[in-house]
């Protein structure tokens, strides 16, 4: 019998229109054999959560290159939170210095990819960590 | 004949000595053969395919003298949090020996929303440098004299609202239009493609795009009216030979666009420039400047029938990679940068941002900055690489490489052309899917050790992490928007009210030159985020189709 796959929603969060990280992250877990719901640029918090309460997933991967992650990567644990959904892995990547990453885990992102991580890494974190 | 004891004395070659490193990605447009011989180019005929410099069809250059008129104009893209930071920034950099100005802005500008809207949240100064109103582009040229400066500013979708201020910001300085040097990048077709700051859907954009040409034709004409942008489908993932195929296929929609709007070709033409990208593979790089020449020289001849040496010239400003740049050991992507700055030199690039050390992680710092243009001055001053007119004319692997990419390009243009053009093929997703593909086979060539990263997948190092990024703190936003409530508050808001009504009434009309309107409403102090939302009322808002 086939175990269930876990689907991954992979959002761009913020004005940010750099998507070829988004993009390959996606395509590469779609190959490991999940299910990939990719919502293309521009969404607010409000968006992504709508998304990943409608689409059911298990994990919310969220790429972000210009900045603005400190103020829209906790909106959106914050946001799955109070809509039920605390149980949603949430992991980020992007242009994120690493004086960054301490605060966004504490805020809930459960880890963030930076530049030069092979797709590998993040597809034996969700497999590892998703509940 | 002489050819046929060279392949002799080829094939012999290639039986006898074995090689100990034979494993390259592959590559569409020319296979990575150990040596080039004379049969490489077979069918070569210099006067033909290269000529002499600043003349047709362009291969080695298109101006004359090249570096030994004047070197290329170093051109540091800058801007980040208020427009008096960047002020500052930019006063630095000229006072540092740049010879041309480069405005980046904030993602809200660059998509048209003033910095107090919720779509602005976090990202206000992130990227770039805010500018709501007239009066935050006072503050960003204070004291610099626009009637000396060359500027360039990296705004595509509401690229006539800042190209508007700019000309007000002039005439406040009593510098007229006439005299004003610059570029504004307003190519929307590769924002729809690759780069995401896009507002309207095409046929109004297009139209937006052809009143600048039109109007700047009459009124502004040192301007460059747009740089067709490879750089950021490069960045997202493409070939060289597909950079500079998608992007002479939008240039070709929009020489059409401007021919259907009534325009004659060689009115506009040779006021569009390009934009390159510079990057990690030094031959195949100075190839494709080479060969971006002459197959636009070409289009635009026989094509378009341009008759005006100007109009057949791709003239281009270049950037170092961003995306080859790594986060791990960053003094190494200062190699990376003197590496790409000596490809774009050899390729005869007309002006060139280099990139700095650090930006992998952030914005880049004043030292690593300065660090970045040092990097062109020592290529300019000491390395020899401008002595000389394309000094890789002539190489049997760089003219080979040329012709490849050259073929590669024109054939994908020949398919764009089959769809119905670039709008179409973009509408169709076909451009898009053609670079995801590209990025996702490089993605895999570097995870399987095919292609070696220094300090990514090879050589690496435990490391501490960075210290001294440079950090933009989220107090701008919130003094931003403070500051353009208080431009709201004490302008002559129904000035305001009616420029903006008279813009609105003149989007309906297709015939409507809509710069001069525009222009009426920045000097109101109406702010990018109402004229935007004014144009969004009657255009509507481009809706992108993921694909994965």
């Amino acid at each position: 019998m086939a175990e269930k796959r876990i689907r991954v929603l992979v959002a761009k969060p913020g004005l940010d229109g750099h998507d070829r990280g988004a993009k390959v992250v996606a395509r590469a877990l779609r190959d490991a054999g999940f299910e990939v719901i990719y919502t293309g640029l521009r969404q607010t918090p409000e968006q992504i959560v709508a998304a990943a309460e409608q689409e059911d997933v298990n994990v919310v991967a969220l790429s972000l290159l210009s900045g603005a992650h400190n103020t829209l990567f906790p909106k959106i644990v914050e946001m799955l939170k109070e809509k039920g959904m605390g149980d949603v892995l949430v992991v980020g990547g992007g242009v994120i210095p690493d004086a960054d990453i301490p605060g966004l885990k504490e805020a809930g992102v459960a880890a963030v990819f930076t530049p030069g991580t092979p797709t590998g890494d993040v597809i034996e974190f969700i497999k590892a960590n998703v509940k | 004949m002489a050819n046929e004891a060279l392949k002799a004395n080829l094939a012999k070659y290639e039986a006898e000595v074995a090689e100990k490193i034979a494993k390259f990605p592959e590559r569409k447009n020319l296979k990575y053969n150990r040596l080039y011989t004379p049969l490489d180019i077979e069918g070569f005929d210099y006067e033909r395919d290269l000529g002499f410099p600043g003349e047709y069809p362009y291969t080695r250059g298109v101006q004359p003298t090249m570096y030994r008129g004047r070197f290329w104009t170093m051109r540091m893209y800058a801007g980040f949090a208020t427009a008096e930071e960047s002020n500052k920034r930019y006063r630095y950099l000229i006072e540092s020996g740049a010879t041309g100005l480069s405005c980046a802005f904030d993602l809200p500008t660059q998509i048209g929303y003033d910095s107090d809207d919720a779509m602005a949240e976090g990202e206000v100064g992130k990227v770039g440098v805010a500018i709501d109103s007239l009066k935050d582009m006072e503050i960003l040229f204070d004291g610099i004299d626009l009637g000396k400066v060359s500027t360039s500013m990296t705004i595509n979708a509401p690229a006539s609202v800042l190209l508007a201020m700019y000309i007000a910001v002039a005439e406040k300085q009593g510098v007229p239009a006439s005299a004003l040097m610059g570029t504004i990048q307003n190519d929307i077709l590769k924002e729809y493609a690759a780069r995401g700051t896009y507002i309207f859907p095409p046929k109004p954009s297009m139209r937006l795009i052809t009143n600048i040409f039109e109007y700047c034709s009459q009124n502004v004409p040192k301007w460059n009216t747009i740089s067709i942008s490879g750089y950021h489908i490069r960045e997202a993932g493409s070939t060289a030979a597909q950079e500079i195929a998608f992007t002479i296929a939008d240039g070709i929609a929009y020489v059409e666009a401007a021919l259907k709007a009534g325009l004659d070709v060689d009115a506009f033409a040779g006021r569009l420039s390009f934009f390159w990208n510079a990057h990690n593979n030094v031959l195949e790089e100075v190839a494709k400047f080479r060969a971006s020449r002459r197959l636009w020289a070409h289009i635009m001849k026989e094509r378009f029938g341009a008759k005006k040496a100007k109009s057949m010239m791709l003239r281009v400003h270049t950037q170092t990679a961003g995306s080859m740049l790594t986060a791990q050991q960053v003094d190494n992507n200062i190699v990376r940068v003197a590496l790409q700055t000596a490809a774009a030199v050899m390729g005869g690039t007309q002006s060139l941002h280099t990139n700095s050390r650090d930006e992998a992680l952030a914005l880049p710092t004043e030292a690593s900055v300065q660090v970045a243009l040092r990097t062109q001055q020592i290529v300019a001053y000491e390395s020899g690489l401008a002595d000389v007119i394309d000094p890789l004319g002539g190489s049997y692997y760089v003219e080979a490489m040329t012709n490849a990419i050259y073929d590669e390009a024109a054939e994908y243009i020949k398919k764009i052309d089959e769809m119905g053009g670039a709008v179409v093929a973009i509408e169709k997703g076909y451009i898009q899917k053609e670079i995801q593909e590209s990025a996702y086979k490089w993605q895999m060539e570097v995870e399987s050790g095919l292609r070696t990263i220094v300090g990514v997948n090879k050589f690496q190092v435990e490391e501490k992490p960075v210290e001294g990024l440079l950090r933009v703190d989220a107090s701008v936003g919130v003094n931003q928007a403070k500051k353009t409530q208080q431009v709201r508050a004490e302008r002559d808001n129904a000035a305001v009210e009616k420029a903006l009504t008279a813009l609105k009434e003149g989007a309906k009309d297709e015939n409507v030159n809509l710069m001069p309107l525009i222009l009426d409403a920045v000097r109101t102090y109406a702010t990018l985020g109402e004229i935007c939302n004014v144009l969004r009322e009657v255009f509507g808002e481009y809706q992108a189709h993921s694909t994965l």
